[in-house]
């Protein structure tokens, strides 16, 4: 299956010669972006080396300094708090596969037009109202404390538990709302079309609405899933020691707050990749996308 | 093969269809033609219960498929549709297209159906375009692609709806030489159109919808050169008008 833009390109077929026109056009076009390149890192450097030159000449900068960017601390700190870091990340990860299934059910279930299920959409609907209205704070105490005071023998007592839990009832509320945009975004004539082909509802859902909604909700998932990353942070208020907590006791110890920078940093450190791979990835959709039919 | 039985069809107050009957016999083809509006298109769609006809019955293959309890996949099944707009699934490939309801609604094997769909796009000179997606398609390229997805589960019926208007006029004669390929084949169809010219050539029995109500049916070349109602008359005088015939 060799089109023939191919053998053109393997050289050989044709014998074309770029114009001077076109290599002009060429040069000028490399110059322009050397040139911005250059622009854009200098312009960088200048902006930088002014906001360090205006904090290191601050009165209080030594202070500063001092008490939240001491080195020989930020070492000794680093190991717990990267410990701690290792359990916001298991958490993360249980957490968003829970959340992708519960976010799909429910979705699903806000999706569905049979009157058997009006009772599910009815729940479907009052639980994400409830909790993308709430803020995950609340839910974490409420969850964390509260549960645990009924004092239920077979739920497991774990802090981590109840933090993961509410994290998980709180996204999904979100993703569900994302996943049903982009259900609904799919043109209705993709659907008659699946049903004229004799595939069932769930069928059709599957092999035909569900791809085309995913991948137009693509980056806003993965924008939830950063965010998830960052709020795993919060199980730290249940009493979990993860990366935060174990900050905020190394800094009780020495009363000195490079703990948290040490903390901050790291999040950073996983969140910030993960934001240039869903990027990434987002930007492959997009290519695929530029469909000549509406879809 | 399919039997309208005074098929009723009412949106609201709008009767789109007002006592359609329509035989249909095994390896024919008629062909619906009508205003804008006149109900074709919701013809199709009650055929292939994608609507809920009001009154009436419709017989596929002696079954009333307009029973109570009849389920609709069941016999979506055997009816292939093409829809006026191209319905191609954009997040499959033309191969990925055609083998979707094979594989999963008729339990085919992928090897099978994939060597089945390869020798279907062979035959209409879309070998290299199998594993290109529909938004790389020309729209004629696209059309014919979603012809051969519809017929690549062997329905006992094929439904066109308007399968060129979305369509250049250039692009047209290739789609429709396909359908008269599909003909010699035959197989049976029920086929809208604003194409007089193509009616004539391919239909074997004609039918004219006029406010849902058929105002004439029967031979082709009679009603076309010969037509026996105002209505027609006025009809056909606006499609030559307008190069369709
Ligand atoms: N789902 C619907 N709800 C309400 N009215 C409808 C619906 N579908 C079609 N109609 C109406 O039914 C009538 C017939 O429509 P139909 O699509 O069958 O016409 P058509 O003959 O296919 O026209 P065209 O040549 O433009 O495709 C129109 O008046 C249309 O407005
Ligand atoms: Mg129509």
């Amino acid at each position: 299956m060799t089109s023939l833009a191919n053998r053109d390109s393997d050289g050989g077929m044709s014998a074309y010669q770029p114009s001077l026109l076109r290599k002009e056009r060429e040069a000028a076009a490399k110059r322009a972006s050397v040139k911005a390149t250059l622009t854009a890192v200098i312009s960088t450097i200048v902006v930088l080396g002014v906001l360090a030159f205006i904090i290191r000449n601050s009165p209080g900068w030594p202070r500063v300094q001092e008490s939240f960017l001491d080195g020989p601390y930020f070492l000794e700190s680093l190991p717990r708090v990267a410990q701690g870091l290792w359990l916001n990340l298991r958490v993360m990860i249980i957490a968003a596969i829970c959340i992708a299934i519960l976010g799909s059910l429910v979705a699903v279930a806000r999706t569905t037009t049979s009157p058997v299920l009006a009772p599910v959409r009815l729940i479907a609907t009052v639980y994400t109202d409830i909790f993308r209205g709430l803020p995950l704070i609340i839910v974490m105490l409420g969850l964390g404390l509260g549960i645990p005071a009924l004092r239920i023998s077979w739920l497991p007592s774990s802090v981590i538990f109840f933090g993961g839990m509410a994290l998980v009832l709180t996204y999904s509320a979100y993703v569900a709302e994302v996943l049903r945009a982009g259900i609904e975004a799919v043109n209705p004539t993709q659907r008659m079309a699946a049903r004229a082909l004799g595939l069932s509802q769930w069928q059709t859902l599957r092999f035909v609405v569900a791809p085309q909604a995913l991948r137009k909700v693509t980056p806003a998932l993965l924008n939830d899933l950063v965010s998830l990353q960052k709020d795993s942070g919060l199980i730290s208020i249940l009493g979990a020691i993860d990366a935060v907590r174990a900050a905020g006791i190394m800094t009780a110890k020495a009363f000195n707050f490079t703990p948290y920078v040490v903390a901050g940093l790291l999040f950073m450190m996983l969140t910030i990749p993960m934001t240039r791979v869903t990027d990434a990835i987002a930007r492959r959709i997009d290519k695929r996308s530029d469909i000549g039919i509406p879809i | 093969m399919l039997l309208c039985n005074n098929v009723r069809k009412t949106f609201d107050t709008n009767v789109v269809l007002d006592d359609v009957s329509l035989t249909l016999p095994k390896h024919s083809v008629n062909v619906v033609i009508g205003a804008s509006g006149s109900g074709k298109s919701t013809l199709l769609r009650c055929i292939n219960l994608l609507e809920r006809v009001d009154d009436g019955q419709i017989f596929l293959d002696g079954a009333d498929i307009t029973a109570i309890g009849v389920a609709p996949d069941d016999v979506r099944r055997r009816i292939g549709t093409v829809f006026q707009q191209f319905n191609l699934f954009p997040h499959m490939s033309v191969i990925g297209n055609i083998t979707l309801a094979p594989i999963k609604v008729h339990r085919v094997p992928p090897e099978q159906a994939r060597t089945e769909a390869m020798a279907l796009l062979e035959r209409f000179g879309l070998a290299d375009k199998a594993d290109a997606y529909p938004d790389r398609l020309s729209g004629g390229q696209q059309q014919r692609v979603a012809i051969l997805r519809a017929i690549a589960t062997k329905p006992l019926l094929l439904l066109l709806d308007e399968v060129t208007s979305a369509l250049d006029p250039l692009l047209v004669g290739e789609v429709l030489s396909l359908v008269e390929d599909l003909r010699k084949d035959g197989v049976s169809m029920v086929i809208a159109t604003h194409e007089m010219g193509f009616a004539r050539h391919v239909a074997d029995t004609l039918m004219f919808l006029y406010r849902g109500r058929v105002i004439e049916a029967g031979d082709p070349q009679q009603m076309l050169d010969d037509p026996n109602t105002p209505e027609l008359r006025h009809y056909l005088t606006r499609m030559r008008a307008a190069g369709r015939l």
